[in-house]
């Protein structure tokens, strides 16, 4: 008798969390069948090392319109259907030389140099918040707009459109109908192929917009699709990682004390709570374009390959007691961020922003709390970067 | 201890200037630099820290030479 491969991803029930049915998975093989979304058969890597190597290896493919791509929600859906594929869609050499273009606004130093903009843009959203409040919805009022706020200037997008952004982007990324999250899509191209065209006209165009515009180095329509790929992928995932940072925190308020009496201890406190939350592993797939043998298994060309970091950062043989949420352990090694050459372009931006953000909130609001419990917050559906949409909080 | 970093796969992820500043930093390109061949002491970990942690294999520290 066989038994059907589990679907995955699965839903969460607290948001913070992974699903409660991982923790079986990781007690199985390193890797095993799984069914996704769209009902195809494809592998899950349930291990840290296997999920490394399998993320090095250039067999695997990261093109969503090859076929065999694992479908895990409608958005995924959506990307297989484009022509052009944005930097998370490339393969080498394409993928290479469209990353080298970005990098120089995204190196250690130049985003080290965004600090006191970012400390602004902090301390703004939590003047708004005390005026207006209590209570306030700390995702609303908070972790949305910061990480849109600081990604805008960061690309040159117009803050002053961010009310189309925001409503265009949220019906593309929340749909579950195909035709809305199409129709979103394409408004939100065609906004940007204005703002790249645009753009070559004003010497002073800010941005990394700006600096690319009119170069010849990359098209008018790659431009536009990347500068939407990366408004999108700069706030969504760090404003998921806010709000549930923030959860998590309150939920260990020991641990928060630890990190509120010392300054240096928010670095490895951020780099846990990246491991703990795990909101990206829809970032994580990817189609084998050649066999691949690991552990006694043959990944056949053609099938999809799903390497979650909700997964491979709680493999105990890496991470001790991975369940625990521990501010002081050394988390570093953890795949929040992927591997690979398509590891996070934007990750030392988002540090820098959770690590100025979670601290300036309890400094501003020392007695912050939340008005319902981690189990009330709605969880997103699984397949999307995972968050919350409101966190009803008052002080 | 030596220590070497290859431009050609690097993907400028930027975790080895973060984890070994002493030894590594990004250049104006965003791709990997060093700055200490043989580290030692503390800089020597934070070197063999950054080869674990990065992600194309660009870091590479030789053990041969203590």
């Amino acid at each position: 008798m066989t038994t059907a491969p589990p679907a995955f991803p699965q839903p969460r029930v607290c948001p913070h969390l992974p699903p409660p049915a991982y923790a079986e998975l990781r007690q199985g093989p390193a890797l095993r069948r799984v069914t996704t979304h769209a009902g195809q058969l494809a592998w899950l890597v349930t291990r840290y090392d296997q999920a490394r190597t399998l993320l090095k290896d250039p067999r695997l493919s990261s093109d969503r319109r090859r076929p065999g791509f694992p479908v895990i929600s409608v958005q995924v859906r959506l990307l297989t259907e484009r022509k052009r594929q944005a930097l998370i869609g490339m393969d080498p050499p394409e993928h290479d030389v469209q990353r080298r273009m970005f990098l120089p606004d995204f190196t250690v130093k130049k985003v080290g140099e965004r600090r006191a903009d970012i400390e602004r843009i902090v301390h703004e959203a939590l003047d708004d918040m005390t005026e207006h409040g209590p209570p306030a919805d700390l995702y609303r009022d908070f972790a949305l707009p910061v990480p849109f706020r600081v990604i805008c200037r960061l690309l040159g997008a117009p803050w002053e459109d961010r009310d189309f952004f925001q409503d265009a982007i949220r019906r593309l990324v929340r749909t579950f109908d195909t035709a809305e999250g199409r129709q979103a899509g394409a408004e939100l191209l065609a906004y940007f192929e204005y703002l790249v065209t645009e753009c070559k006209t004003r010497p002073d165009a800010a941005g990394l917009i700006g600096r690319l515009a009119g170069t010849g180095r990359i098209s008018d329509d790659d431009l536009a699709l990347a500068a939407m790929s990366l408004l999108i992928a700069g706030h969504e995932t760090t404003a998921a990682m806010i709000s549930l940072g923030a959860v998590t925190l309150m939920e260990n308020p020991e641990q928060l004390a630890a990190i509120r009496a010392d300054p240096e201890a928010i670095k490895p406190a951020v780099e846990e709570l990246l491991r703990f939350q795990s909101i990206a592993d829809s970032a994580n797939l990817r189609v084998a374009t050649a066999d691949i043998e690991l552990d006694g298994v043959v990944i056949r060309a053609g099938e999809g390959v799903l390497v979650p970091g909700s997964l491979a950062n709680r493999d105990a043989e890496i991470f001790e007691d991975p369940d625990t949420f521990d501010v002081r352990r050394d988390a570093g090694g953890h795949i929040a961020f992927g591997y690979g050459r398509h590891q996070c372009l934007g990750q030392n931006l988002a540090r820098l922003e959770l690590q100025i953000a979670l601290t300036a909130l309890w400094q501003r609001i020392p007695t912050l709390r939340m008005t319902v419990s981690a189990q009330e917050l709605t969880a997103r559906p699984p397949g999307a970067i995972q968050g919350i949409d409101a966190l009803p909080v008052t002080w | 201890m030596s220590v070497e970093a290859d431009q050609r796969v690097c993907v400028g992820a930027g975790l080895c200037a973060l984890t070994a500043p002493g030894v590594f930093d990004q250049d104006e390109n965003g791709l990997v630099v060093v700055l200490e061949g043989t580290p030692s002491g503390k800089a020597r970990d934070e070197a063999l820290r950054a080869e674990r942690l990065c992600p194309s294999g660009a870091v590479r520290v030789g053990r041969s030479h203590g």
